[in-house]
């Protein structure tokens, strides 16, 4: 059934602190907006729920990129087009650059922000496995002030998060001690666009004297909400990169992860991939840095 | 607060307008009901298909997901707005000469990705006009002549291919 666009109040209210004092007025009964590529999806399908939006379209406070000496921040409101076009996201986080690009076309990146693809919360999440493995924190913030938590303890279950109903998600901030790492990352998808990912995986590794030292998997499609892959991580850590790490590594993962049958793949197919996506990763590491 | 009562204002096609609508009324709908611009086509209304596709601020936009309250002030070019004093837009010349539209639904869709591409890009390789359409989908043509179409707008060669190929031979 079609949505019927009179059944939903919007306000555009404009400014960073007007929002947040709406919703500090009344928490949990305003749904906050974006660039509508999925709510507008929900609405056109006559199941969006929330009958009071309040857009976050346009508002500079929200829509900015600024690099610093250890870290760069990147507003919520900040579209995967915005990521794109910046050289130094591109130089500095190649694997968030790349992530801004699967995210459906042109024309869905032009709308999709940051904040809106880590609120909605899917499984399947285009920029998530990259922000694991860059370790990310994000910035909350309320009219009662601001917090920054590990974006790793962001989400909490399917579709649910930390933020409480009078909070907004302001902003990312992406720590630049990465440069000397191992990076990885692969969506498999139907095709190349507007494929919603079956699997996608995202790693970033030390190697030092042959064995790992500092490594992070995490990956999208494979449970309830993107998350790193903590029990990989914990066979890897500390050993040399061979065959029987990536034997130990292989089966902890398959014991790790918990991927559904759905519309666009099967559990089992969801899990085998993830294996090889991992078994790739670690061929490239040990290419790189052969065990001594 | 009233749900149907706002008078919402943007540019559109270089003309300044103002539409009094249900805030959360797509984009899309008031384009063809509220002003009459049937040249923008709905496919799938969920983003996917770009036959909705226009230009917002500089950018292309799926009109079918863009709350109408979030156009407000914007400047917004549709498939109308591409001819300027009855010539046609190079990209459109391209396409009829090319073979680029068939049965016409993902026309404009087509015309306005391929419009970005070429306002910031003017010389794209295949690659990148595969990339810049990836939003649009054909079920006519197989693709590959509207590819060749906006290869040809990028050069301005309008020469039907089958006149290429007979000069070929």
């Amino acid at each position: 059934m079609r949505g019927n666009a009179e059944a939903h109040e919007m306000v555009a209210p404009g400014s960073l602190a007007a929002v947040l004092k709406l919703l500090a007025d009344a928490p949990g009964e305003w749904t906050p907006i974006a660039g509508g590529t999925e709510l507008m999806v929900a609405h056109a399908a006559g199941r969006l729920a929330p009958q009071k939006l309040v857009s976050l379209w346009g508002i500079p406070e929200l829509r900015f990129i600024k690099t610093g000496t250890e870290s760069i921040s990147i507003g919520a409101g900040a579209t995967f087009r915005d990521l794109r076009a910046r050289a130094d996201i591109a130089a500095e986080l190649p694997l968030l650059a790349k992530a801004a690009g699967w995210i459906g076309s042109i024309a869905n990146q032009s709308r999709a922000t940051v904040g809106g693809n880590l609120v909605n919360g899917s499984p399947a999440a285009d920029s998530s496995p990259a922000l694991l493995a860059y370790d990310a924190e994000i910035e909350l913030i309320s009219t009662r002030g601001s917090r920054r938590i590990s974006y790793s303890s962001f989400h909490t279950g399917y579709k649910r998060n930390v933020l409480a109903p009078d909070e907004l998600l302001f902003a990312v901030h992406m720590p630049l001690r990465f440069a000397r790492h191992r990076k990885y990352l692969r969506k498999v998808g139907t095709r190349r666009a507007m494929a919603i990912s079956k699997v996608a995986m995202a790693a970033t590794a030390l190697v030092e004297d042959g064995v790992i030292g500092e490594i992070r998997v995490a990956a999208a499609s494979l449970a309830a909400f993107p998350a790193r892959l903590c029990q990989v991580e914990s066979a890897l850590l500390g050993q040399p990169i061979d065959a029987r790490t990536m034997e130990i590594a292989r089966r902890a993962l398959l014991a790790e992860v918990k991927p559904i049958d759905d519309i666009r793949s099967t559990a089992e197919y969801r899990k085998r991939v993830a294996a090889n996506l991992l078994e790739e990763f670690l061929n490239e590491l040990r290419a790189e840095a052969p065990a001594k | 607060m009233s749900n149907c009562g706002s008078s919402i204002r943007f540019t559109i096609n270089g003309r300044q307008c103002v539409v009094q609508t249900p805030p959360m009324k797509r984009l899309l709908d008031v384009l063809r009901e509220d002003l009459h611009l049937t040249g923008t086509k709905e496919g799938c209304g969920e983003g996917e298909c770009g036959s909705c596709s226009v230009r917002m601020n500089g950018e292309l936009v799926n009109s079918c997901l863009v709350p109408v309250l979030q156009a407000e002030g914007a400047t917004i070019q549709t498939v109308e707005g591409l001819a300027v004093d009855g010539r046609l837009h190079p990209l459109q010349q391209a396409f009829l000469h090319r073979g680029g539209a068939q049965c016409g639904i993902c026309t404009p869709g087509m015309l306005m990705a391929g419009a970005q591409l070429l306002s910031i890009n003017p010389h794209p390789t295949m690659g990148e006009i595969r990339e810049g359409l990836a939003g649009n989908l054909c079920r006519c043509t197989g693709f590959m002549r509207i590819f060749e179409s906006v290869m040809a707008a990028a050069a301005q060669d309008y020469a039907p291919s089958t006149a290429r190929a007979a000069d070929a031979r």
